[in-house]
């Protein structure tokens, strides 16, 4: 046991060494853009993108190698789908490099692909920063570098669970072993600190496969966003991804609701008429702001943490000294531990407020 | 001044509010589980999802401040 204990400490000091070489290959490969500008390079860092950008190395050269995970651009538009790699762009994202592909001119403009206009050749852009002669395509089904990660979670996920659940099968008993042991402690929790009394001892069980998996989706995604080597993998501080979940929740709140629920909103008992004709839009309101602060608050503590970290790195930058790296290091060091604590509170949060909201909508009539 | 001087401003007064909330919390906690020590375990885990309540609060003013400035 205390081999093990050493052996976690050893691999886990190895990872922090490794997760340092992540963000300062980051912070430089912005850099040999020209003037290093902390803000692009934490926007880029934050942001999704068609590659999947790993490491640059030779930096001092003319020409930098880039070590990335091409992706597939998937777009559509009115000549129908086009597909192609995304490292026919070169690792451009400032609209310079110009693919043609099926008749048409498409070019990466801080990771979103644009296409020209007829009969221009290069991209010509505004003051603000805006493109004049290109357009976005109809849609764009692209699998970025947050798409992936989404999958790799997806797959992880269902090798954990499917795997313990197979042992149970096995063991007569029900007795956990390998990583059932570990999951199960986990699941009990989300069933005995989230569902029961949130819900209610006799409707807790229809929501329970929900708020499992809500629980692990975004633990394991806001982990993934916290290994640097896999570059801003940063799934749950993308307010598309906060914005489906809470729209799950959402859904679910709505359709579970009884009738003492709709009452509550629309017809409040118990109050004189005029208060009750004031309290409705106000419930109305509150109907929708409950899944919209589910969204930006998972979105806005995750992105967060990113850009502290990412800030007090580029701190080594600004400053162009040696002499700073020890306190940025130290002070992003203590962040990511934070980080690492936040990453289970936040997924904890978003599960107890879901549970709470259908609670709520299947709340009995109590006198 | 210009706009990223008075986005920085805000972010600031976004972090004194949380520090504020954070230190009640905190101080609150403390007291209770100093009258029943064994309740410890409850308290801290409460006290720590309403810790994460008001920094997300904080954190809206940085995200703010930073697409601002």
């Amino acid at each position: 046991m205390r081999y093990n204990i050493a052996k976690i400490k050893r691999i886990s000091i190895v990872f922090l060494l490794i997760s340092f070489v992540g963000f300062v290959n980051e912070s430089k490969a912005a850099e040999s853009e020209g003037e290093f500008s902390p803000k692009d390079m934490i926007l880029h860092h934050v942001k999704d993108a068609y590659g999947m950008h790993i490491a640059t190395l030779n930096f001092s050269n003319r020409d930098p190698l880039h070590i990335t995970i091409p992706l597939p651009v998937i777009i559509y538009t009115d000549s129908g789908f086009t597909i192609f790699s995304s490292s026919l762009f070169h690792h451009d994202y400032h609209g310079h490099t110009i693919v043609e592909k099926d008749g048409m001119k498409l070019v990466n403009l801080h990771e979103k692909v644009y296409v020209l206009d007829q009969g221009s050749d290069s991209l010509e852009l505004d003051a603000e920063g805006h493109p004049l002669n290109a357009s976005r395509p109809i849609f764009d089904l692209s699998v970025t570098r947050n798409v992936l990660m989404m999958w790799v979670s997806i797959v992880l996920l269902l090798l954990i669970f499917l795997s313990s659940a197979k042992s149970y099968k096995k063991s007569k008993k029900f007795v956990p072993s390998g990583l059932a042991s570990f999951v199960e402690p986990l699941i009990l929790f989300v069933r005995d600190e989230i569902g029961r009394p949130m819900i209610g001892d006799r409707k807790y069980k229809p929501y329970m496969p929900y708020l499992l998996t809500i629980f692990f989706f975004i633990w394991i995604n806001n982990i993934f966003g916290l290994i640097p080597i896999l570059n801003g993998a940063n799934l749950s501080g993308n307010i598309s991804f906060t914005f489906a979940l809470a729209t799950v929740t959402f859904i679910i709140t709505t359709l579970s609701g009884n009738k003492n629920y709709w009452k509550h909103i629309f017809w409040m008992p118990g109050l004189p008429v005029p208060m009750k004709l004031f309290l409705m839009p106000i419930e109305i309101i509150g109907m929708f702001v409950k899944p919209i602060s589910l969204m930006i608050r998972l979105f806005a503590n995750i992105t967060a943490g990113h850009v502290i970290i990412l800030a007090l790195m580029s701190l080594i930058f600004v400053f162009k000294s040696v002499a700073i790296a020890p306190i940025s290091i130290a002070f992003s060091l203590f962040i990511t531990v934070i980080e690492i604590i936040v990453t289970a509170i936040q997924a904890y949060i978003f599960t107890i407020l879901s549970a709470l909201y259908f609670g709520m909508a299947t709340e009995e009539e109590h006198h | 001044m210009n706009i990223t001087g008075i986005a920085a401003i805000g972010a600031g007064l976004a972090a004194i509010g949380a520090g504020i909330g954070i230190g009640k919390i905190g101080g609150s906690a403390m007291e209770a589980m100093a009258r029943q020590p064994e309740m410890q375990a409850k308290l801290q885990t409460s006290a720590l999802v309403f810790i994460a309540f008001v920094e997300a609060v904080a954190l809206f003013g940085v995200v703010v401040a930073f697409l601002q400035g």
